[in-house]
C-alpha cells in the first residue's frame, strides 16, 4: 500500500482536508469551495462516491451520530492523514520541480 | 396550473432530456411528477430550478439508493420522481449551481450503468430474435419469423443506444489522460 505511487484526485485530496474538523457531506462541499477559493465545485454524487470509497478504505470514518440528526457526520482518520501527508510530499515535488523548471527559464 | 405533456427519449438520450426539462425550466414551466412518456409540469418561475437526471444501481426504494438519494437531498436538492431506476433530481437555481457529478471518473461510471442496462436489453432481444428466426427455419412457424424480426429490430435499435453511449464515454476517456 504505502509502496504504491498514488495521486489523489483533487476531490479526494480537498475532501481529506476538510475533514480534519467533522463535517457532513453539504459541509464538506462548501469547505471544499472555501479552500479553494471558489475554484473547486464538488457535486453531490461525485462526494458521494469518493465518500464511500475512502470510507471502505479507513482513510475516514463516520462518527457515531446523535440520534435526532439524520445526517451523517465524517472524520480523517489517521490512515487518512498519513495519506494526505504523502500527498503534500508529492505536491511539494511537483511545485519545486514546475519552480525550477518554468520560473528557472524565465530568470 | 399543471399542464402534462407527453414526450418520449430513448435511454442513451438522457442528456437531451435534462437539457430539454431545464430549457422548460427556462420557461417556467416546472416538472413536478414524471411518468412513462409523461411529464407533469407546473407554472413556476423561468429559471427557478436546475434539472438532473440519474440512472441508480438499485431500484429507489433499495435502501443504497435510499441513502444515496438523502445524501443528495441534505445538499439542497430534491427528488421530485423516478422511473424504473432513473431519479430525477431538481434544485433552485443560484449558489453553486446543481451538478451530480464534477469529474470525469463519476461520469464514466454513470455511463457504465447505462451501458450495461442497453448492452443486456439488446443483448437479449437480439438472441431472442435469432432464436425465433432459426426456429422459423426448422418448423416454418410464420409467427416465429415475425417475433424473430420484430425482436431483431429492436436489438439492433438499442444496440444503436449502446454504441452511441459507448462513443461518449470512449471520448471521456481520452480526456481522462490529460485531467480529471
Amino acid at each position: 500500500m504505502s509502496t504504491e505511487n498514488i495521486a489523489l484526485t483533487e476531490a479526494v485530496y480537498y475532501t481529506l482536508l476538510s475533514l480534519y474538523s467533522p463535517l457532513h457531506g453539504y459541509g464538506i462541499m462548501q469547505k471544499v469551495e472555501d479552500l479553494s477559493a471558489g475554484r473547486v465545485k464538488l457535486a453531490a454524487g461525485t462526494l458521494y462516491g469518493a465518500i464511500s470509497t475512502m470510507l471502505e478504505k479507513g482513510w475516514i470514518s463516520a462518527l457515531p451520530g446523535e440520534k435526532n440528526s439524520r445526517k451523517k457526520e465524517y472524520e480523517i482518520t489517521a490512515l487518512g492523514k498519513e495519506i494526505a501527508g504523502n500527498e503534500l510530499l508529492r505536491l511539494r515535488e511537483l511545485l519545486a520541480n514546475g519552480e525550477l523548471i518554468i520560473k528557472g527559464v524565465e530568470k | 396550473m399543471r399542464k402534462t405533456i407527453r414526450k418520449r427519449f430513448w435511454v442513451w438520450d438522457f442528456d437531451k432530456e435534462e437539457k430539454w426539462l431545464n430549457d422548460m425550466s427556462a420557461k417556467g414551466l416546472q416538472l413536478c411528477d414524471v411518468g412513462f412518456s409523461k411529464y407533469v409540469f407546473e407554472e413556476g418561475l423561468p429559471g427557478e430550478y436546475v434539472y438532473r437526471l440519474e440512472l441508480l444501481d438499485n431500484s429507489p426504494n433499495h435502501t443504497e439508493s435510499v441513502q444515496y438519494i438523502r445524501f443528495i437531498e441534505d445538499t439542497g436538492a430534491e427528488q421530485i420522481g423516478s422511473l424504473m431506476r432513473w431519479v430525477y433530481f431538481r434544485k433552485r437555481a443560484g449558489g453553486n449551481g446543481f451538478n451530480l457529478f464534477s469529474d470525469i471518473d463519476s461520469r464514466i461510471a454513470h455511463l457504465n450503468r447505462i451501458l450495461l442496462l442497453v448492452g443486456i436489453l439488446s443483448g437479449l432481444n437480439l438472441f431472442n430474435g435469432v432464436n425465433q428466426i432459426s426456429y422459423w427455419f426448422s418448423s416454418g412457424r410464420l409467427f416465429s419469423l415475425i417475433t424473430g424480426i420484430l425482436c431483431l429490430a429492436i436489438g439492433v435499435l438499442i444496440g444503436y443506444g449502446f454504441i452511441h453511449i459507448f462513443l461518449k464515454k470512449r471520448k471521456l476517456k481520452k480526456e481522462k489522460i490529460l485531467r480529471e
